[in-house]
């Protein structure tokens, strides 16, 4: 008793050769199905080449196209032959020339030897798995595909949307129920010969023959009314990528392929001559009695299928350019934005940094150059400090930025005073973005400052338009950032509950609650400095409600010591 | 209005397939050994001015990835370059006395050699100072990426310029000939580039890197493009318009994902930055053959007689393909 191996070549005769003769080396029969698309030429060599070997067939050559009928019938042809001219065969093995053993073949015999009516081939129902590509599942058997998706993609999807117009569907014969799976499979004589012989098989092959993939659904759903012992699962390693098409092994598979016990890997690149020298003369690998076990493989696949549809959110790059609204997220990590906070307290920064561990950088988008944590002139990524360069693409610059410092929180101040044109949408925009906003501050460098007061008054006027038009930004409905806006006159009544929600966001690891406070500037005679803006026709509501007088609504924190433990 | 669009960039292709006519006849074979040329071969196509120092080992390292036939026009070379080359088993030679601006930076030259010997096949157009890297590439040759391209249906294969440097100044070390020039400009800047696509050609405008940082950060308009298009399934009707930063027809140029998904990509890396450079850029300055003016040049010899240091902490060493792909300045895509 032993196996048959049925062969689907198109390509690569030296390579199939070569896997064919190990086959035929542990005494496994062999038909042949080329191509009828391979010139003659090139088959007669072949045939010669393997006319030394007794047990190989070689059956009448169909045109075997990807997606059509012809696989199928290849298939048959072979199968027929394979049962009728080798009696003692009882497992039947559909493989292609790119197939590659990667087990002693005597393992695979007696693997089967063991399971002598269990027929091994994938076969699940539409309904149950996400395989489909093209967005064609329970219809690619109730619609006809009489035309190629490859060569007359446009009369395919037209005539796809002519049947679905007008409402057509197919009746499937005898209400069988489709099911398909990997089109390599391995059955049992009785299975395989049961299929071939049905006296229905004309209505079948004539229903299959307008299926789109007939190949991956014929047998699959053929073998589900015969058999006595379905395995719904490949015995040969193929996976697919999200276009359909196979995935390729090549030498620096070796070690993965090795510890992937399977029997029969699918696809090989033809020039993988480490693969073929190692797989098809070390035959002394001791006999495992292993299951396959193909999840490492799976992984890698499946990954690198997710790297080309989703890619890496946050990163902006050659090839991943993608157009505004579908990044996935502006930026890859999430950081925080300070605005008024590093006017309303004088060592802001360096008290952040302590309490959070995270960067923190000045005023990255100030007007002379960008102001990162230290005073450096160039960060992460051998990013520039020249503002020029930066505001060449804002954009850019910002998720430079974050993806450079990837697994460092970063957090920058930002304000009315800064270049924000353009980027403040950006940010509130994106839900990697913590806002935390002091409306008004501003003026707090002003009241401090030492310039005429027409000046001043003409820059407080300037600034509150340019915030105020940010804060439109940040409360309209396209934002998405976490964003928190207090007015000056609200914060400071008690600018701790909003300073440690803030900081608990940013880091874990601090729950204890701030053991400082950061020193708050002096605002005695804030009050009046406001006013005396308003004297001057300008009024300035940004800071809410701030009373002219000394009272009980003057900051007492001023009067505080700086610093104080909780 | 997009068909109005279609109709120009036909008529620039048509423009720049005469151009490459009309130069042609400048360029006289010296060793003409394209017979040997086999169907399904990978051939790569360069134009080079005194090089001879970079040639050996820009041969030994596109042969071991499996380039079968070297196509390369000399312009009018007077360091011996010439003569090495001619007598390589594997090239083809021909050289011109031309202006290399005015075959816009050689483009014309290779276009027309692209035309009449590149058809059906897969191409690389690489300058002597720029070293091929894609993914796998310690492990598969060329063959296997053009193969798993052609499997995928995809005619271009985007590979950006990185800027390589040394630590210390640029002319600190000798390079020489047959060496590895990444032992020496072994450093890169990992992460400041921007992006822009363009509108009418769809390719990606990149910028930045060393060149930015330290030559353009006051004029960062002129910082020189890095986005290439190094590798293409040629056809007879294409045409690289600017350099390889630009191929038509358009489609050519969309080696990126625009769904948030990653193609596959490589890197060139750029070796310019050597000892070789001072000298290169005041020939350059005279010779005035350039783009922009020699702009790029006129900055180089101002800065490199300040300071000539492109390193800073941030930089960069390379390793390997695996940590560009990490750092995200290239891809795998879905090729594993």
């Amino acid at each position: 008793m032993s196996v048959g191996i049925i062969m689907l070549v198109h390509t690569a005769f030296d390579r199939a050769e070569q896997v064919a003769r190990h086959w035929a080396a542990a005494g496994c029969p062999i038909v042949f199905h080329v191509d009828r698309n391979v010139p003659s030429k090139t088959y007669n060599t072949f045939v010669n080449a393997m006319s030394d070997l007794p047990d190989v067939r070689f059956v009448k050559r169909h045109r075997c196209e990807w997606g059509t009928w012809g696989l199928v019938a290849a298939t048959q042809e072979a199968g027929e032959t394979m049962l009728a001219e080798f009696a003692d065969v009882r497992h039947v093995y559909l493989a292609s020339g790119a197939c590659l053993p990667l087990r002693p073949v005597q393992e695979l015999i007696d693997y089967l030897a063991d399971r002598q009516t269990t027929d091994f081939i994938e076969s699940a129902t539409t309904a149950d798995v996400p395989w489909t590509i093209g967005g064609l599942d329970q219809e690619r058997f109730t619609l006809r595909f009489p035309f190629s998706w490859r060569q007359q993609r446009y009369l395919f999807d037209k005539y796809v949307q002519f049947q679905r117009a007008v409402g057509y569907k197919r009746h499937i014969p005898n209400g069988v129920v489709p099911h398909m799976g990997s089109q390599w499979w391995c059955l049992t004589r009785q299975t395989l010969s049961a299929i071939l012989e049905d006296p229905e098989r004309k209505a079948y092959d004539r229903y299959f023959r307008r299926v789109w993939i007939p190949d991956e659904s014929y047998f699959q759903t053929l073998a589900r009314l015969y058999s006595r012992k379905i395995e719904s699962r490949s015995l040969t390693l193929s996976k697919f990528d999200y276009q359909g098409k196979p995935h390729i092994f090549y030498d620096d598979h070796l070690q993965l392929l090795r510890r992937s016990d399977c029997f029969v890997a699918r696809k090989i690149w033809p020039f993988a001559n480490r693969l073929y020298d190692a797989f098809l003369t070390d035959q002394d690998s001791a006999m495992k009695r292993t299951e396959p076990n193909p999840g490492k493989i799976d992984r890698i696949f499946s990954k690198a299928v997710e790297r080309r549809t989703r890619g890496r959110p946050g990163l902006y790059m050659q090839s991943r350019f993608p157009a505004p609204g579908r990044e996935g997220g502006l930026t890859c990590a999430q950081y925080s934005v300070f605005e008024g906070f590093s006017d309303l307290f004088e060592n802001f920064e360096p008290w952040l940094a302590k309490a959070t561990g995270a960067r923190v950088h000045g005023h990255l988008f100030a007007k002379e150059r960008v102001e990162y944590s230290d005073g450096q002139h160039v960060m992460n990524g051998a990013l520039s400090d020249s503002a020029k360069l930066r505001d060449y693409n804002k954009r850019a610059f910002l998720t430079n930025l974050i993806w450079n410092t990837r697994g460092e929180r970063q957090c920058f101040q930002f304000g009315p005073r800064d270049m924000i044109e353009e980027i403040e949408w950006d940010i509130a925009k994106d839900p990697n973005a913590q806002i935390s906003v002091i409306t008004g501050a501003w003026a707090i460098p002003l009241f401090k400052s030492n310039k005429n007061f027409s000046d001043i008054r003409k820059e407080a006027a300037l600034l509150q338009q340019i915030e105020s038009e940010h804060l439109k930004a940040l409360r309209s409905e396209w934002a998405k950032a976490r964003i928190r806006i207090w007015t000056l006159a609200e914060f400071i009544e008690a600018p701790m509950e909003p300073l440690q929600t803030v900081i608990d966001e940013i880091g874990k690891q601090y729950q204890r609650g701030l053991a400082e406070v950061p020193k708050m500037a002096d605002l005695t005679g804030f009050g009046q400095f406001l006013q005396n803006l308003k004297n001057q026709g300008m009024h300035p509501y940004l800071m809410g409600d701030f009373p002219v007088a000394h009272g009980r609504h003057e900051p007492q924190q001023s009067k505080r010591k700086p610093y104080l433990v909780r | 209005m997009s068909l109005w669009q279609s109709y120009i960039m036909r008529l620039r292709r048509k423009r720049a397939q005469i151009r490459a006519w009309r130069k042609h006849f400048a360029v006289k074979p010296v060793r003409d050994r394209t017979k040997q040329i086999k169907p399904g071969d990978i051939l790569l196509f360069s134009t080079f001015r005194n090089e001879n120092v970079r040639l050996p080992y820009f041969l030994q390292y596109y042969r071991k990835l499996g380039v079968s036939h070297f196509l390369m026009v000399d312009n009018d070379s007077d360091d011996g370059g010439r003569e090495f080359l001619t007598g390589q088993p594997d090239v083809s030679l021909w050289t011109t006395k031309a202006s290399y601006k005015r075959s816009r930076f050689g483009v014309d030259w290779l276009n027309w050699l692209q035309r009449k010997y590149g058809d059906g096949h897969w191409t690389l157009v690489v300058d002597p100072d720029e070293l091929f890297v894609y993914p796998f590439c310690d492990t598969r040759p060329v063959r296997a990426l053009t193969d798993w391209l052609d499997s995928s249906g995809v005619r271009s294969f985007g590979a950006m310029l990185l800027d390589m440097y040394p630590k210390g100044r640029i002319d600190a070390v000798n390079y020489r000939p047959g060496q590895d020039p990444v032992e020496i400009a072994a450093w890169f800047d990992p992460g400041n580039y921007m992006i822009e696509r363009n509108r009418s050609y769809w390719n990606l405008w990149i910028q930045g890197g060393p060149r930015a940082r330290v030559f353009f950060p006051d004029r960062p308009k002129k910082a020189p493009a890095l986005n290439k298009i190094p590798l293409v399934k040629w056809d007879r009707r294409y045409a690289y318009v600017s350099s390889t930063h630009t191929l038509l027809p358009r489609g050519l140029n969309l080696t990126y994902d625009q769904w948030g998904g990653e193609k596959a990509s490589g890197v060139l890396l750029h070796t310019k930055f050597l000892d070789t450079l001072p000298q290169k850029a005041e020939e350059e300055l005279k010779r005035r053959q350039h783009y922009s003016g020699s702009v790029e040049y006129k900055a180089y010899a101002a800065s490199i007689q300040r300071n000539p240091e492109l390193w800073c902490n941030w930089s960069e060493k390379y390793i390997n393909w695996r940590q560009l792909e990490i750092l995200g300045l290239m891809s795998k895509g879905n090729w594993a």
